[in-house]
């Protein structure tokens, strides 16, 4: 069953071939069987999830499911989720149980989905490879030394060694693709204000977007159908009409215009990465599109922009966890000022810390002009470049990461080298438009991924592109060996 | 020395909506703790904040009130500082671009007026309370009135008195309430002030070192606490020493000004745009829409009344301070379709005189207009004395009915039968023949006396018009 | 660019996180680098360019003045590490 794709388990549970509790448990055992091998679940909701199979299971009996009630999905522990821990992968709220389900969720309990627990992260979304997790680092399905990437680790790692058919992520500087590209996925980004962030624990507002991640582009488009839709608790949401993002899979690309620029492919890119990138390059020509060489001359300055702007929102944002309301309160505060400051020291971890303080820094007197304004000016060249691009393209294409998976300790003592991993996605989210991973191949046994960057609400589009290239591919259908 | 005393206000108006600034949690007073702080006013993890429309509304509505620009676009900020009544640990304010820009109102200090401007008005978001009764030697922090619409209304540094910062607090109190945008409850903190205060010797350009007063909530306190702020101030100049910039907070209890704590290290508040809401666009329709539904200003209502009832500056300024008085002032006007002027002594004079002694709003007045129109109508046409009438009035105040039957229950119909007066004055005569005796010899002050008496007799009753015009026939022979 | 040892305190005490003193070298030295790292962006005139808080050029969408919200202290305080009488409970705060 866990290599089925989402449209064949709709399928079969809408034919009674096996109830969603069957279908629940069978992911379960999995997970309680494989996981301790990557580390994947912070928490896994059992008895929650077999009622609401069971729940799922009266809905497909009495003819009133949608397309995926009774599928079992896992959300990122990033989502609140109501009456379970939602730690953000972050000892400051270990033991906080939220009060409430963000907007993610509650679409996906409405459509019927069955929550089987909430994946491992980096703290609060802040890294790259899944090593800041309070919960311990994930693993590679494909490596158990490499990282799986990061944040949304846990959730590509679960779904890459098929122990969730789908999952919620979120993206604030590649956090989807990034994993997705390094575990062998798929993971869409969307385009900023597309799915609500409401009860999604802010990171980086202007940056964070929750988004699908799935086995192929087929299964992203489901769950995007799920997910996606306006939001009146998000004043930053977009009153955009609702799609199905189905409905164009099949559409040929014949005459696509796609993008390559040559700021992706130029230093830094692992050779045997380009090969795989070049390959699937020449697939999609031989299915019609058309190659342009295109240029983003901002590129480069995306990752120092990227590093004020996201630390001074979130240096903001974490202000909250101060162990008065909620979350980790140290032992016997002397006063005020020590309840804070050793609440917030215990509380989180050094990754954290380090982007609070940079964030706290780029803000202060004196320096917010030369650091902050700066950046937003940048951000703005940045994505000045994409909107030339697109008057050229109708989609930019490249390695989703300049490298395969590398391995767990290996840069966690070089911050910047580890933020220079994000360096293709992170221009992406500074301009707030949707960008795609799909696999594209292997080095040594482990995944590159192909990296789409569509127009603003392009979505279709880009699922499209992915869905035609795995018409012609079957990357997408490996699996980690150790998780066949 | 002659010393010269400079004062800028900045006025926290809480917005009178029913919902709060960025979340749909009711703004009601009183309620037990916490249970008015919902989810977004917590500051949970993942909550987000949507403006009120309302909010907007009242802003523009304040903005076009002052003759200042409604911007077209404005910006929220973060305003970010750690307290425990401030749950997100950033204030949601506006600071480079706020709804309000520069615009100026007009205070009456000794029958002038002056112009005192004012900066700038910006939304923001209120904090909760800190309780400091004890729980076991902690605080207990409240987080109802998190999320309260505030407008801040910044004045220019334009007062050089306590009494004119009192007019201009009045005024813009009596403002907010004409606009129907804060109820201007005091006590419950819907208005309250913070007060920077300098001094500098007279004829200096520069400013002095100003110390910002914080916590004041009644048009006395201010009034005191900026008196001996001044005294502090100056006592400290003379005596050879400097005013330290610093935030100071009043002790009514104690009458005296002391440094706040929590606000002794200087603060870097790191102002930035607050990426979870967008810029806040006005458009000029939304304007005229809410320029069409502005009630008349009091300055405007001010010229008005000079104009139409022919009143002097001081009674239009006393009766266009607040509009509900402005309304029962012309409503008895109409009425009793009486003198406005003796419309405006009464309403300014035994009314407002009863009011404040029992500290009681216009709207809270035990008279009512029909009452009060009741009782001019009588003075009008004579049935009583002015004089009599604040007996009636009184005693429509302690609820003893309408002023014809309190009249008619104590016999204080005015006596205007010539006859009965002449019978009167005739006993008087005969009762002073020693008093009459030396007004025919001259002395002619008498004629007060003898008025006097005839009063008296007729208990106050006798129309004194008449009394004067018949005795002075008698008296002369 | 190298931060001096009080400037990294400075930022921590305004942050409200307390660094024991074998932190501080080892902040100090990755702040430092990074602020180094961003300096690139000086590498751009960026005069006259509008600055951009937010991907989408969209503005504030109101929601009208109603009351949606009812009580839920008691869910809410679950989380709390100490409250009473309905507060919530700090060290004692001094103004």
């Amino acid at each position: 069953m866990h290599n089925k794709t989402l449209a064949e388990l709709s399928h079969a549970l809408h034919q009674r071939e096996y109830s969603s509790v069957e279908l629940t448990r069978y992911f379960l055992e999995r997970i309680e069987r494989l996981d301790t091998q990557i580390n994947s679940f912070i928490s896994v909701t059992a008895e929650m999830a077999l009622a609401q199979a069971q729940a799922a299971d009266q809905r497909l009996q009495s003819g009133n499911a949608s397309p995926l009630t009774g599928i079992p999905i896992a959300h990122k522990d990033i989502f609140c989720t109501e009456g379970v821990k939602t730690s953000c992968g972050s000892k400051m709220l270990d033991n906080f149980i939220a009060p409430y389900n963000a907007t993610v969720v509650e679409k996906c309990h409405t459509a019927g989905l069955v929550m089987l627990g909430k994946t491992n992260m980096d703290e609060f979304a802040m890294g790259s490879s899944n090593e800041t997790s309070f919960y311990g680092p994930v693993k590679n399905p494909w490596d158990t030394q490499a990282v799986p990437g990061g944040s949304s680790g846990g959730a590509v790692a679960a779904v890459a060694a098929r122990l969730a058919p789908v999952a919620t992520g979120t993206d604030t500087g590649g956090s989807i693709r990034q994993p997705a590209a390094l575990c062998g996925i798929t993971g869409l980004k969307p385009t900023y204000g597309l799915v609500s962030r409401y009860g999604m624990i802010a990171f980086a507002s202007s940056l964070d977007q929750g988004g699908p991640i799935g086995d192929n582009a087929k299964d992203v488009a489901l769950l995007l159908n799920v997910i996606a839709g306006f939001d009146e608790r998000d004043s930053t949401s977009l009153n955009h009409p609702q799609e199905d993002y189905t409905a164009h899979l099949n559409d040929s690309i014949a005459g696509l215009k796609i993008g390559l620029p040559k700021e992706f492919f130029g230093e830094g890119l692992n050779a045997e990465v380009g090969k795989i990138v070049e390959a699937a390059i020449k697939e999609l020509e031989q299915a019609g599109a058309t190659l342009h060489e295109i240029e983003l001359p901002h590129t480069h300055l995306s990752v120092p922009v990227y590093y004020i702007i996201a630390p001074a929102e979130c240096s903001s944002n974490l202000s909250r966890y101060d162990g008065v309301r909620f979350g980790h309160r140290c032992e016997n505060p002397q006063d005020l000022l020590d309840l804070y400051k050793r609440s917030r020291a215990q509380g989180f971890g050094a990754e954290v810390k380090r982007r609070i303080m940079i964030g706290t820094y780029a803000l202060s007197a004196g320096y917010y002009d030369a650091y902050y304004l700066k950046a937003q000016q940048i951000r703005r060249l940045i994505s000045n470049d994409f909107t030339d691009a697109f008057k050229q393209v109708d989609v930019i294409l490249g390695p989703t990461s300049p490298t395969t998976a590398f391995k767990i300790g290996e840069k966690v003592n070089d911050p910047i080298s580890m933020y220079l991993s994000d360096i293709n996605t992170i221009s992406v989210n500074l301009a707030g438009l949707p960008g795609l991973s799909i696999p594209a191949g292997f080095v040594n046994q482990r995944p590159v991924g192909l990296q789409l960057i569509g127009n603003y609400l392009n979505e279709a589009r880009l699922l499209n592109v992915a869905h035609q290239y795995q018409q012609r591919t079957d990357w997408h259908r490996q699996n980690p060996p150790k998780f066949l | 020395m002659a010393w010269e005393v400079v004062i800028g206000l900045e006025i926290h108006a809480q917005l009178a909506t029913n919902s709060k600034i960025f979340s749909g949690a009711s703004t009601a007073y009183g309620a037990p703790p916490n249970t008015q702080a919902c989810a977004v006013d917590l500051g949970l993890p993942g909550v987000l904040p949507v403006l009120n429309e309302k909010v907007v509304r009242m802003a523009a509505k304040f903005g076009l009130a002052i003759g200042a620009p409604v911007a077209p676009r404005s910006v929220f900020a973060r305003k970010n500082y750690f307290y425990p009544d401030l749950p997100k640990g950033y204030q949601i304010s506006q600071y480079e671009l706020p709804i309000v820009n520069k615009g100026q109102i007009q205070i009456e200090i000794d029958g002038k007026e002056k112009t005192i401007g004012i900066t700038r008005a910006h939304l923001e978001e209120d904090a909760g309370k800190s309780l400091h009764e004890d729980f076991q030697g902690l605080s207990g922090i409240d987080l109802n009135r998190t999320g309260t619409p505030l407008l801040e209304i910044v004045s220019e540094p334009d007062m050089r008195s306590p009494k004119e910062a009192i007019a201009y607090m009045k005024k813009i109190h009596s403002l907010v309430r004409y606009l129907d945008i804060c109820d201007g409850n005091m006590q419950e903190g819907s208005f309250r002030c913070d007060a920077n205060v300098s001094v500098r010797p007279q004829g200096q350009k520069e400013f002095g070192t100003r110390s910002e007063l914080k916590n004041l909530n009644s048009f006395r306190f201010v009034e005191r606490a900026i008196n001996i702020e001044i005294e502090r101030q100056i006592d400290l100049l003379e005596s050879g020493g400097t005013v330290r910039q610093e935030t100071r907070l009043y002790d009514a209890d104690k009458n005296e000004t002391r440094p706040m704590r929590s606000k002794e290290e200087a603060n870097d508040y790191r102002y930035f745009p607050d990426p979870d809401l967008l810029p806040l666009l006005i458009e000029s329709e939304f304007l005229e829409q809410i320029k069409a539904e502005l009630p008349e200003l009091p300055d405007d209502k001010k010229q008005r009344f000079i104009q139409q009832y022919g009143l002097s500056l001081y009674d239009a300024s006393g009766l266009t301070s607040s509009r509900e008085l402005a309304d029962y002032f012309e409503e008895i006007v109409k009425l009793s379709n009486s003198d406005a002027k003796l419309c405006a002594n009464w309403v300014m004079g035994d009314l407002a005189a009863l009011l404040n002694k029992n500290n009681l709003e216009i709207t809270d007045s035990k008279v009512s207009t029909i009452q009060l129109a009741a009782m001019l109508r009588r003075i009008s046409d004579k049935t009583i004395s002015g004089k009599i009438a604040k007996q009636v009035f009184e005693a429509m105040w302690n609820g003893e009915g309408d002023a014809d039957t309190i009249i008619e229950k104590r016999g204080l119909k005015q006596v205007t039968d010539t006859g009965a007066i002449e019978k009167l004055i005739d006993e008087v005569i005969v009762n002073n023949p020693k008093q009459l005796q030396d007004y025919r010899d001259g002395k002619e002050k008498l004629f007060g006396f003898f008025v006097g008496q005839v009063m008296k007799v007729s208990k106050g009753k006798a129309n004194p018009k008449q009394v004067n015009e018949l005795l002075k026939k008698k008296l002369e022979g | 660019m190298s931060l001096p040892i009080d400037a990294v305190e400075k930022i921590a005490h305004l942050a409200r996180i307390s660094l024991s003193e074998q932190d501080i070298p080892l902040y100090t030295h990755h702040l430092s680098n990074i602020l180094a790292f961003v300096e690139q962006m000086n590498s751009v005139d960026t005069t006259g360019i509008t600055p951009m808080a937010h991907p989408l050029d969209a503005v504030a969408r109101l929601r009208p003045d109603v009351v949606s919200e009812s009580n839920q202290r008691d869910h809410f305080q679950c989380n709390a590490p100490q409250v009473e009488a309905g507060l919530y409970l700090v060290p004692k705060v001094i103004e």
